[in-house]
């Protein structure tokens, strides 16, 4: 049994090498810095049940500059791991399109196309007990990437990478003959780092990567996933439920309500002036770890019945104020501008 | 202090438990002593693996098949708990006097019932009610958790529900029996955080209404701070620091409570890495000698490593298990980051649009 899951010993020669394709690589140069790299163009996803679509995403807009960690928060049901999903192509878009280095990534795309995203994107997930195969070592888990890339010149090659990213996501060269379930939670979840950043893919979409662990080991992964976008220059895309968490480690936060970006700011912007309701709802909930402020904590409800929107003024996502977006009806949009205009709520 | 005037509900002991695993003992629970007095909320913190949840599944006799209580003793109106080892015994106590939520609501749910069987089940169980009161009052109780339209959704199924309904129903069927303590094992940790603030808001409600004494088992200080009349930190199968709320967060003297303090999220700053307690909890096979929590500690002195600190007294209401506290030990500075907490969480609550508190 424990075989099937030992790597054949190949040698360089005879694997026939693959060429890079580079379809999706762009060169870096002072004028395209802030292009982004990933940008959504009136996305739709939505789940066929027969002839009925139930629309999950809808109207999105959105671009994800290169170098940044972009925050995505909503609750469950919001639709915020579906975007995620889309990104690595394990959800179809039914409307728009998702570009990719200004390459179209989503509907139906060449082979060597899609095997690039598979490359370039990477997902960390919520769960890592679930998300990592019980019944292989950690060894062949962490270098499964490697070898569908071919990214190895031999099997000391091979061993010498995955030793080297063991130690860089703080787990010893030992521990590669070992099960995920003789790990802590806090070790898995590096484990499944290691496995996405060994092929040193360029965006990373962490889903909830911090949900499912303690809050003491928390800290841990969020300094790692901070220390890899430094090092390698790497664009995350953070989804959480938790506005507090992503504060601290996004450039830029998108608030996701009912498959819609309700709002889109900075991280210090959006807590200076939040906006739309459900951002102040969302904002009201965050605990804060000390009994006083915590006693005369107001929860704000969000209704979305509140806005009485009607179908001549449709809301739509519009900039108030350079860089920061909210979906709002006209009139709407006339106050949220004289809140920016005063300076802050109140 | 008020905490000392109030009735005890529950009196800990010495308890210690342990668990046979691959045929060796192993001690998860090291001679705990702990008061629970009536009315209170009473959070204990802790990582996974300090023996919280052991802890407190001993109060109800759930523990597992290899576990036992191996000494002490838990005093519940004059009965002692820890004595009870079969199933009858447990009767009219566990689930009716001294009621659990648990973390997963789905998992505590029968997938193949109704929810508004579910409830009737316990009211006719422990109150002797006939199928149709109990249904009459299975409507009343989810009314009060503030599920709409109670009357229609009694024969949904719990896969209709969402995660915070389904908690709300568990709690539901706990208020069916009138516990006099409600334990709540992280009862929030799968949820959503506005749904999380809405449902500790619910059993903070309900508390005062049917004043139980609720425990509250989280790894999340954060969420201590809301509920929490008194907390206990507990490491290592121990516990290793206790008081009022504003002891813990304000005034802590232990470095486990200061390490838990300074790895929250929300105290971080931008572009600096979060502070984090190195290395893992203890594992409970090799027999921990001195305190267990020195290996992490930066704060570790010898005498650490060689002898269990005792519980110092700080104030009435504020006990630390540590050497630091001992007047023979070089004084010591908390962590910078947490020195000026209270300052620093004002900031946050301003900036939050939140109101500060006095």
């Amino acid at each position: 049994m424990k075989k099937l899951f030992n790597f054949k010993k190949r040698d360089a020669k005879t694997h026939h090498s693959h060429e890079k394709v580079g379809l999706l690589s762009k060169k870096h140069t002072p004028e395209n810095a802030n292009d982004p790299i990933v940008s959504f163009k009136n996305v739709r996803i939505g789940y066929k049940r027969g002839n009925v679509e139930r629309v999950i995403v809808d109207d999105l807009n959105l671009d994800i500059v290169r170098g940044e960690i972009f925050g995505l928060v909503g609750e469950s049901g919001s639709g915020k791991t579906t975007v995620g999903r889309s990104l690595i192509r394990v959800t179809n878009v039914s409307k728009g399109e998702i570009l990719y280095n200004g390459v179209r990534i989503s509907g139906k795309i060449s082979r060597a196309l899609s095997r690039e995203v598979k490359q370039k994107i990477q997902m960390i997930f919520q769960d890592p007990s679930a998300s990592l195969n019980d019944r292989a070592n950690v060894d062949y888990i962490v270098s499964e990437g490697l070898r569908a890339f071919h990214l190895y010149e031999d099997e000391n090659d091979r061993l010498e990478k995955v030793e080297e990213m063991m130690r860089r996501v703080g787990l010893r060269p030992e521990h590669l003959k070992r099960y995920p379930h003789e790990f802590s939670g806090g070790q898995r979840q590096r484990i499944g780092i290691a496995r996405s950043m060994i092929i040193k893919p360029e965006f990373i979409v962490a889903d909830e990567p911090i949900s499912a662990l303690d809050v003491s080991i928390r800290a841990q992964v969020l300094n790692l996933i901070k220390e890899f976008q430094k090092e390698s220059d790497l664009t995350v895309m953070f989804i959480a439920h938790d506005l507090s968490v992503v504060k601290y480690i996004s450039d830029r936060i998108g608030v996701i309500y009912n498959g819609k970006i309700v709002e889109l700011a900075t991280a210090e912007r959006l807590f200076e002036i939040p906006l739309h309701p459900y951002t102040k709802s969302l904002l009201s909930a965050v605990p804060i770890p000390d009994p006083r402020v915590e006693k005369v904590k107001k929860v704000v409800v969000y209704h979305p019945q509140m806005h009485q929107y009607t179908h001549d003024d449709e809301p739509q996502l519009y900039e108030v104020e350079p860089g920061h977006f909210v979906r709002a009806n006209s009139a709407e949009l006339a106050s949220y501008k004289e809140i920016i205009r005063q300076g802050g709520n109140k | 202090m008020q905490t000392l005037e109030k009735e005890k509900v529950l009196e800990v002991r010495d308890l210690s438990v342990g668990f046979i695993s691959h045929g060796k003992k192993v001690n998860v629970i090291r001679n705990v002593t702990m008061d629970v007095y009536q009315g209170e909320t009473l959070a204990i913190v802790g990582e996974s693996g300090s023996g919280k949840s052991v802890f407190t599944k001993t109060f109800t006799g759930m523990l597992d098949a290899n576990g036992y209580i191996s000494s002490g003793s838990i005093i519940f109106h004059g009965e002692d708990l820890a004595k009870k080892t079969k199933h009858e015994q447990w009767k009219g106590i566990r689930g009716k006097r001294i009621a659990t939520i648990f973390q997963d609501p789905m998992t505590s749910l029968n997938p193949l019932l109704t929810i508004g069987y579910q409830i009737a089940e316990v009211l006719m169980l422990h109150h002797g009610m006939s199928m149709h009161e109990a249904k009459e009052e299975a409507i009343k109780l989810l009314e009060k958790v503030r599920i709409p339209d109670p009357k229609g959704r009694m024969n949904d199924y719990p896969f209709q529900y969402s995660g915070g309904m389904r908690q709300r129903v568990v709690i539901a069927i706990a208020l069916a029996c009138r516990p006099e303590i409600l334990i709540c094992d992280e009862p929030t940790t799968a949820l959503d955080v506005t749904v999380q603030s809405q449902i500790l808001e619910l059993i903070k409600e309900l508390q005062k209404e049917y004043k139980w004494t609720t425990i509250f088992i989280t790894h999340d200080l954060g969420v201590v701070a809301n509920v929490a009349d008194r907390i206990a930190v507990m490491y290592g199968g121990q516990i290793v620091e206790y008081g009022t709320a504003e002891d813990i967060f304000y005034t802590p003297q232990h470095p486990y409570t200061w390490a838990l303090l300074s790895s929250l999220p929300q105290l971080g700053t931008k572009n600096e890495p979060l502070t984090y307690i190195k290395g893992n909890p203890p594992s409970f096979v090799n027999e921990i000698i001195g305190d267990a929590f020195a290996i992490r500690n930066d704060y570790a002195m010898r005498i650490d490593h060689v002898q269990d600190p005792p519980m110092f007294k700080i104030s009435e209401s504020h006990y630390a298990k540590t050497w630091l506290l001992d007047p023979r030990a070089p004084k010591v500075e908390k962590p910078k980051i947490i020195q000026n907490l209270r300052e620093r969480m004002k900031q946050a609550a301003i900036e939050l649009k939140r109101e500060v508190g006095e």
